[in-house]
């Protein structure tokens, strides 16, 4: 069967990742590339690189991070932030990413996502969605959680699945940093709602997050970053975890 | 020399450095007489079999690909590229694949679409030479909203369920197709290229 995934994430600024990273036996803690072959080795299911390089000019050097990193990990690459047009889908997807990630664009021009799955292909296409609990909705944010916009992500989502998203890639604001488990409710809210794959994110802290995330609130993937940057755990540790709670998990 | 053909349909440069990393010559090429000179030939993409069909024809490719595989070369297609080796897809309407292998390409009915993410081979046929040294249920990465009906049950070399029991890999003669992307399935997606590449 379709097991469930185990997403690392990496927030790159021109070219060099940025969260503080805690790997003893690098030589060099900040290199994207370094970093991913690592959780090759251990197994991680998917690699996410969020480029939160702010000036556009230098975007050419998360190219080439993805393009080493393809050349060295055999495993599937999601490359998201500051993606814009179909042309800086294309020139990741050459590089090596065989997914991207949309959020601000998609908000912003939602018909993006249909001519970028017409173009590309649904399963690479990815629409991320940063929210927050407002009322009795979510409020969908942009430009990496600092612009509030209209949106609910519940129509949201539903309508991003209709453009032609092949996931939705959720980050709970509420619940990002704090390590007090993922936003079960918005998850669970999600996956409800789309035939879609789901990957949950924001909040990772235990072991026994990574369970509940996926057997409460029906999660495809988990994504997290800090936990497995700073060793608080290890892709195994969550592996071996899940597996013995007969959640389907890749050895 | 391995040929990797290039219709502009998706990531090509994994598939080359895949090959790279174990050991093959591997150019990425639209060029007939690439694909004449090669030794095997690979077929990638993902995406729609339409618009891929389409790009076959404009760049005048679809006969060099039935040629190749006529020739007897090692021929190997992955997911889209296995997908169009088939007579036809039920994707938007009905559409034409290369009709080598006889059956259909049909879409998912239950569980979420697209089937993404690693999932188990069950090995079928265990003389398939892509196959050795990988055990049964090994898990490979999938990324695909259609699967495969041959209507010749025996080239089925492996199996992986997902709602249903769809064909994974197929095996005849010198014609390999697998579902799944070897290119990025870490350890055991190597082991099948390089099987590949030393045929």
């Amino acid at each position: 069967m379709l097991t469930k995934r185990i997403i690392s994430c990496l927030d790159v600024k021109d070219g060099r990742v940025v969260k503080g990273t805690n790997f003893l036996n690098l030589r060099d803690a900040g290199d994207p590339v370094a970093i991913a072959k690592i959780y090759d080795q251990e197994q991680a299911d998917e690699i996410v690189f969020l480029d939160i390089t702010a000036s556009h000019e230098r975007r050419s050097i998360m190219l080439d991070v993805v393009r080493q990193t393809a050349e060295q990990v055999f495993m599937p690459l999601t490359v998201g932030g500051g993606i814009n047009c179909l042309e800086d889908i294309r020139e990741l997807l050459n590089a090596g990413a065989d997914k991207v990630s949309i959020n601000t664009a998609a908000v912003n021009d939602p018909d993006l996502i249909r001519r970028a799955a017409q173009r590309f292909g649904s399963q690479c296409i990815v629409v991320a969605v940063d929210a927050r609990k407002n009322g009795h909705g979510w409020q969908v944010f942009t430009h990496g959680g600092r612009t509030p916009t209209d949106k609910d992500a519940i129509p949201w989502v539903r309508e991003a699945e209709q453009l032609g998203a092949g996931e939705i890639l959720l980050t709970s604001m509420d619940y990002d940093g704090t390590k007090n488990g993922y936003d079960l409710a918005l998850t669970k809210a999600v996956c409800g709602l789309v035939n879609i794959p789901v990957i949950a994110s924001g909040g990772a802290g235990t072991l026994n997050d990574f369970y509940d995330v996926f057997h409460q609130a029906g999660a495809d993937a988990a994504l997290a970053a800090s936990v497995f940057h700073y060793r608080e755990l290890t892709i195994a540790q969550v592996k071996n975890f899940l597996r013995e709670r007969k959640v389907a998990i890749r050895p | 020399m391995i040929a990797i053909i290039d219709y502009g349909m998706g990531n090509l440069r994994s598939v080359q450095k895949a090959l790279e990393q174990v050991g093959a010559d591997a150019r990425i090429t639209q060029k007939a007489q690439d694909i004449h000179a090669a030794t095997k030939v690979v077929l990638p993409g993902v995406g729609a079999m339409g618009p891929a069909m389409e790009r076959l024809q404009s760049l005048n490719l679809v006969s060099v690909v039935q040629e190749a595989i006529r020739t007897g070369k090692p021929f190997l297609g992955i997911c889209l590229g296995f997908q169009l080796l088939f007579e036809q897809g039920n994707e938007g309407g009905c559409v034409s694949g290369l009709g080598i292998l006889g059956g259909s390409v049909e879409r998912f009915a239950a569980l979420k679409i697209p089937h993404m993410g690693w999932n188990q081979l069950r090995i079928q046929n265990t003389r398939c030479r892509l196959l050795q040294g990988v055990a049964e249920n090994s898990d490979v990465y999938f990324c695909h909203s259609y699967f495969v009906r041959p209507s010749d049950r025996e080239i089925i070399a492996t199996t992986t369920h997902y709602g249903i029991e769809f064909a994974s890999a197929v095996a005849i003669n010198n014609i390999y197709g697998v579902q799944f992307h070897p290119e990025k399935s870490q350890t055991i997606g190597l082991k099948i290229l390089r099987n590949f590449s030393v045929l």
